[in-house]
């Protein structure tokens, strides 16, 4: 598996997470993921202002193979999606962990990210398969 | 055992892992989805030459006096049509319902052989019809497991393929016909395809498979997958069986009207229950489908009215590589025309009903982008 980011945490539904220091969190999803569902070609994003709790369907990453439902890691309020996005899907797939972010929450409980797996352990269990 | 572990190999998997290739289990082989980026593959092909792997497709042998006769009894489409050694025919066979079993192609040798292939997806059925319908015809169903297939597809995949081949070899690859094949050499090569575009389908020994895939490489043949392949025949219009058509759908409900043979009395199975569904006029219809605004049609979703009442439902659907739009197939009541809307995730979201292909030869058809 290509090199997976320390500084972020991650889901067994394959996004990650990264903390700011203001309890923002940035979510994507993994360059593994990308890989598996290949060239992606068009995203469904939340609105700003849409609030979920952990575990809530909140995005859909579609590519030409399939639709795949992007889950909340943590709870909070969206503050800001990645727009450019809506013209250029293909990003995922070039920078998943940069410029291919999805969207930005305003944490109700930035400790949430603790319950989540590291880079090292995300590492572990998708190099079973 | 996991499926991945019983998974068969084609004489090109080794191929297929040195080009990069992500593999996956396809009806019980081992196949190439993609070397990286299939919307990449998808173009190569619309705008020079690609190969695909399509050793999993079954090739069976039809051999006897009776081989025209048993084929004449087993399709819709009329075998009398071919009467030129090496032509091949597209056609349906069908159950006494009228219901498609699978879709094939025919290729005429000689008056006692003829060679059939089949999807890979239905062997074993596709073969147990065979053998049940071949009793009582003077005819032997042989399969050919010691070939394999590749399709060299695009604007310049006549030619590349020609040009690692010797002079005369090339010359007689190059005088095909479209719809006509002719074994040359080692190759059984077909003007034949799966994608809108021209080229070839070449049937040859697996122990020489690997040599053909090596020269066509090096002649800047690129290596596509199954999912720029069914993007290529979507785009094109070609329905793909177990997806838009099946055995509880009639050629006439699947957009494959033109290839039912009616007009003599000659007899076939399904005759009669097609007669039958003609004079009824059949409920439904295939359509092309072009979603309007952003997001991606996919297989399984319903076609509503303004009312919200489900007329319809999509069978194949994708994001367009050439369009750049989402397309679809897809099954609606006869009587509609013009738009409709298709249900993505709760949303009703405008489509225009349009006339297949989408694309082909390279580009957008006419019409297709309003």
């Amino acid at each position: 598996m290509k090199d997976v980011p320390g500084d972020m945490f991650y889901t067994e539904s394959h996004e990650w997470v990264k903390m700011d220091d203001d309890g923002i969190a940035t979510i994507g999803i993994s360059d593994h993921a990308q890989g598996q569902l290949g060239d992606v070609v068009y995203v469904e994003l939340p609105q700003v202002g849409d609030a979920f709790t952990a575990g809530d369907p909140c995005a859909v990453v579609e590519s030409v193979k399939a639709a795949s439902d992007i889950y909340a890691p943590i709870g909070g309020e969206v503050v800001e999606i990645n727009e450019q996005l809506e013209s250029a899907p293909e990003t995922i797939n070039d920078d998943a962990y940069g410029e291919g972010w999805l969207f930005r929450l305003k944490a109700d409980d930035a400790s949430e990210v603790d319950g989540l797996m590291s880079a090292e352990s995300y590492v572990e269990v998708n190099s079973e398969d | 055992m996991t499926s991945k572990e019983m998974a068969s190999k084609t004489p090109f998997y080794q191929a297929h892992v040195d080009a990069g290739a992500r593999m996956v289990d396809f009806g019980g082989w081992d196949l190439p989805i993609n070397y990286g980026s299939q919307i990449d593959e998808h173009h190569i092909v619309r705008q020079a030459a690609g190969m695909f792997d399509v050793s999993h497709m079954t090739v069976v042998e039809i051999k006897g006096n009776g081989a025209r006769s048993f084929l004449s009894n087993l399709l819709a489409n009329d075998i009398a049509k071919l009467q030129e050694p090496g032509k091949a025919l597209y056609s349906c066979m069908l159950n006494p319902e009228g219901g498609i079993i699978d879709d094939l192609i025919t290729y005429y040798l000689t008056e006692t052989h003829f060679r059939m292939v089949v999807n890979a997806a239905t062997h074993d059925k596709d073969m147990a019809w065979l053998e049940q319908q071949a009793a009582g015809f003077e005819v032997t169903v042989t399969e050919r497991k010691d070939l394999a297939m590749l399709a060299v597809q695009g604007p310049e995949a006549r030619q590349k393929t020609a040009s690692i081949l010797t002079a005369a070899d090339a010359e007689g690859a190059l005088a095909l016909n479209i719809f006509q094949a002719a074994q040359i050499g080692d190759l059984f090569i077909a003007r034949t395809g799966y994608t809108g575009e021209d080229g070839f389908e070449i049937m040859l020994p697996t122990d020489v498979a690997i040599d053909l895939w090596d020269k066509l490489l090096a002649a800047g043949v690129k290596p596509c997958g199954l999912g720029a392949r069914d993007t290529l025949r979507l785009e094109a219009g070609m329905n793909l069986y177990g997806q838009d058509m099946n055995e509880a759908t009639s050629p006439y409900v699947s957009g494959l009207a033109w290839t039912v043979a009616l007009k003599d009395e000659r007899e076939f199975i399904g005759r009669n229950a097609l007669l039958a569904e003609k004079e009824a006029g059949p409920g439904k219809k295939l359509v092309g489908l072009v979603l309007e605004g952003r997001g991606v049609l996919r297989p399984h979703q319903n076609l509503v009215d303004e009312t919200g009442e489900v007329i319809g439902e999509t069978t194949s659907g994708s994001f367009s590589p050439t369009l750049e739009k989402a397309i679809a197939m897809a099954r609606i009541n006869r009587n509609v025309t013009g738009h409709s809307l298709v249900d993505i995730r709760g949303r009703k979201l405008p489509v225009r009903i349009v006339k297949m292909p989408f694309a082909r030869k390279g580009s957008v058809c006419d019409g297709i982008l309003g």
